[in-house]
């Protein structure tokens, strides 16, 4: 995570509350931050508009706020950082606050309230922030005192990025705003009660090496933790899988800490993952986890996951070592630090490496590779959405440009993950952990604020985009040159795939009836509208797209039939995967039990 | 194979705190079976809460990484598994009932060694501390006595010996 700025020496000076909060933003590093104003954080917006160093950026709601900050914490690594006001600004945020809380990104969230004598009166625009966000963040903060205020924004700080970051709300009553009050520097002393441990246990790194070295059937599943290490991270992965000649599959959340395109990466695993990667996983002998958590899209079956391996689970929550999945070796700290000393040992080590075995396993891997379980065909006019995928992938790549990629959530998430490939940590911000539909748009917008000069696109599905469609015009205010890749199929995608291979087809509420015409949207929030109905028509509206300077909504209108394949079924195990539609009879046989599981 | 742990939590004293630890075990799905809280330091600032809670190895061990992981936490420690401790609990009991029970009421409090703290003609309150199958047994003898009202504090341990949080 970024370090802070230059210490601001303590003052004995009074300042008005507010200034405060600034002064200590300033010292912990913030450039931007996402905010929408209101009656309780009219002090705060008074204190920007009198200074230059923060930047603020005006969205259209406060839950794209938090998106928009989302999108530019996970392409930078710094904290992002939001302010909305007391009461609706503060419930309209909690979805951002799950969203950032399962995918364990660094937020601060400043929330505004009415004044101290009020709180509990119903007043105005009040709500119990801090007792609606205690379960949607990591921790949170009501400043009751002025001399707090500036310890409680840098504890807040340390907090969101420390350990397994997270969302944190300073819930600001508008009398401490105003109030003067002092300030004091973050502190240089270890944090009294929240030290989370960074550093592995050499023993446990010892054993995890010779376990690999011994193993027969080895892979490498990497996840967020990896990218949330900071770039350091994915660079010691990459050296790592090299070193040992592993395969290496990635979680969604984890796409781009080890490169696509190299030879021993396998594709993403879980629901819908490769065959390869998840009969990988399937068949193991050592699993080494790194710094992910044997989710439920990941494991399938829990009793059927990966039977016959003993597992490494690296993680620097220790809560998630033995939450879903019990494993043999433990290991606890930072995953940067755990793959350099698992590097060092590995070199140290002379414990032979099981290579016969190993070369055989990656024999079995490339029949399981043979099967193309990616696949699809294009033929005719109508645009299969793999394919729209893959050739923005391709054109990307042609081009050349830094190209970051959200997503909403649905099919067109799931194809984005399968199909454009990803060969640096941070160029990929999707809703994971939560699946929040409306996330790709705001957040594609934090990534273009970060990054200005590169190429941002949210590929979205026509549902999604709706959810938060109103920043169109926070792009237009900003000239945020965002392109919204629609795979417009005219349904909630997932859920008709869903009703179609679990509910016998019977489509209830998920086609999308009475759509806009997103080219005339795209034009009447000062954007380009593009269109494509037709196979012919993709290469050159994705070419315009990219190439036109301002923001673009390109509505690409796809094979409405199209399901995501592979897939394992709700309940089913990583070997009980459906390819694809000859197959999909299969379906048919899943219990009720598997039908009560999302 | 559940069991039932007894686990000591040391945390800052702040507004919230108890508020997020009952909040982990609702949001979690875990027990709580007795909860206490109390500041223990003498400048107020750390409190101490004992958890009894019940479950499975797995969930037990899910349930003190989540408690370690909160921000105000400053120690988690399951008693029951860090080897032998001690456990009490204070009980105030009201019997209402006049001759013969009120009697061996009186008798049965003798043998358990409750203490009479309240006396009227046609009642007793009884102050007993002891763990909660002791008082669980002496609720059940006052039943036919005229047990009227019950108040337990919850469970409160700490481990034998030299050991301390």
């Amino acid at each position: 995570m970024s370090a802070t700025a230059t210490p601001l020496p303590a003052t004995t000076e009074m300042r008005p509350g507010a200034e405060v909060v600034l002064r200590a933003l300033t010292e912990q590093g913030v450039e931007v931050i996402f905010g929408y104003p209101g009656g309780a954080v009219l002090p705060l917006y008074d204190a920007l508009f009198q200074q230059n160093s923060i930047r603020h950026i005006l969205v259209r709601h406060e839950q794209a706020a938090v998106h928009a900050a989302e999108g530019y914490a996970r392409s930078t690594g710094k904290v992002g950082v939001v302010l909305v006001t007391s009461g609706p600004g503060a419930t309209n945020a909690v979805t951002g606050l799950v969203d950032a809380l399962m995918d364990s990104i660094p937020i601060i969230c400043l929330t505004g309230q009415v004044p101290t004598h009020l709180i509990g009166n119903d007043a105005f625009q009040e709500a119990d922030t801090t007792g609606i966000t205690r379960p949607a963040t990591k921790h949170n903060y009501l400043v009751k005192r002025s001399e707090d205020l500036a310890g409680v924004v840098h504890d807040a700080f340390y907090v969101a990025r420390s350990g397994r970051p997270g969302p944190v709300v300073i819930d600001l009553p508008k009398d401490i705003l105003i109030k003067p009050a002092p300030y004091t520097p973050a502190p240089t002393v270890p944090h009294r009660s929240y030290r989370p441990v960074t550093q592995p246990d050499q023993a446990r790194i010892l054993e995890a090496v010779r376990l690999l070295k011994r193993s027969a059937r080895p892979v490498v599943y990497s996840g967020g933790g990896v990218i949330n290490s900071g770039p350091e991270a994915s660079r010691l992965l990459t050296e790592f899988v090299r070193m040992t000649g592993f395969p290496c599959t990635n979680t969604l959340m984890g796409l781009g800490a080890f490169p696509s395109s190299d030879p021993q990466f396998i594709g993403m695993l879980g629901m819908h993952g490769t065959y390869e990667a998840n009969l990988v996983m399937h068949g193991c002998d050592v699993m080494l986890n790194m710094g992910a958590r044997f989710d439920d899209r990941i494991t399938g079956r829990l009793d059927a996951f990966s039977q016959g391996s003993r597992k490494i689970h690296c993680d620097i929550d220790p809560s998630s070592i033995n939450k879903n999945v019990k494993v043999d070796v433990p290991i606890v700290g930072d995953a940067g630090n755990i793959l350099a000393a698992m590097i060092e040992c590995w070199k140290q080590d002379d414990t032979p490496v099981n290579k016969e075995a190993q070369t055989a396993w990656w024999r079995q891997i490339d029949q399981w590779r043979k099967q193309d379980c990616l696949a699809y065909v294009q033929q005719g006019k109508i645009i299969k959405p793999q394919h729209a995928v893959k050739r923005l992938f391709e054109i990307t790549q042609e081009l050349g440009r830094e190209t970051f990629i959200s997503t909403e959530v649905g099919q067109h998430q799931m194809w984005a993950a399968q199909y454009f490939g990803f060969d640096k940590p941070n160029r990929w911000m999707t809703s994971g952990g939560l699946g929040t539909m409306g996330y790709g748009l705001p957040a594609a917008m934090g990534v273009q604020i970060a990054h200005p000069d590169a190429l941002c696109i949210d590929i979205a599905g026509e549902a999604s985009i709706l959810m938060n469609i109103q920043e169109m015009g926070t792009l237009a205010q900003y000239r945020l040159p965002v392109k919204v890749f629609i795979l417009n199929n005219e349904y909630m995608g997932m859920v008709r795939q869903w009703q179609e291979l679990l509910h016998g087809s019977r489509y209830s509420e998920s086609y999308s009836a009475a759509l806009p015409d997103f080219v005339k949207l795209a034009e009447s929030f000062h954007a380009k509208g593009l269109r494509a109905t037709e196979a012919d028509q993709l290469d050159d509206v994705i070419r315009e797209m990219i190439a036109y300077p301002g923001p673009v909504i390109a509505d690409i209108c796809v094979d409405q039939k199209e399901n995501v394949f592979p897939m394992i079924p709700s309940g089913a195990a990583h070997n009980e995967m459906i390819l694809g539609v000859g197959q999909q009879g299969g379906v048919a046989g899943v219990t009720d039990e598997g039908k009560v599981l999302v | 194979m559940e069991r039932t742990a007894t686990i000591a939590v040391l945390v800052e004293n702040e507004a919230g705190v108890l508020a997020r630890v009952i909040g982990l075990f609702s949001g979690r799905g875990y027990n709580i079976e007795s909860l206490t809280v109390a500041p223990v330091d003498e400048t107020r600032s750390i409190s101490r809460i004992t958890v009894v809670t019940t479950g499975t190895e797995m969930i037990i061990e899910q349930i003190k990484a989540q408690l370690d992981r909160l921000v105000p936490v400053h120690k988690v420690s399951d008693l029951t598994l860090d080897g032998a401790h001690l456990q009490r609990e204070l009980a105030l009991i009201k019997v209402v009932g006049q001759g013969e029970a009120r009697v061996e009421a009186l008798r049965l409090a003798d043998a358990f060694r409750a203490r009479v703290v309240d006396a009227t003609t046609e009642s007793f309150v009884f102050e007993m501390t002891g763990n909660a199958e002791k008082i669980d047994a002496f609720c059940g003898l006052m039943k036919p006595l005229g047990l009227a009202e019950v108040c337990r504090t919850g469970a409160v341990a700490i481990a034998r010996g030299t050991r301390a949080l």
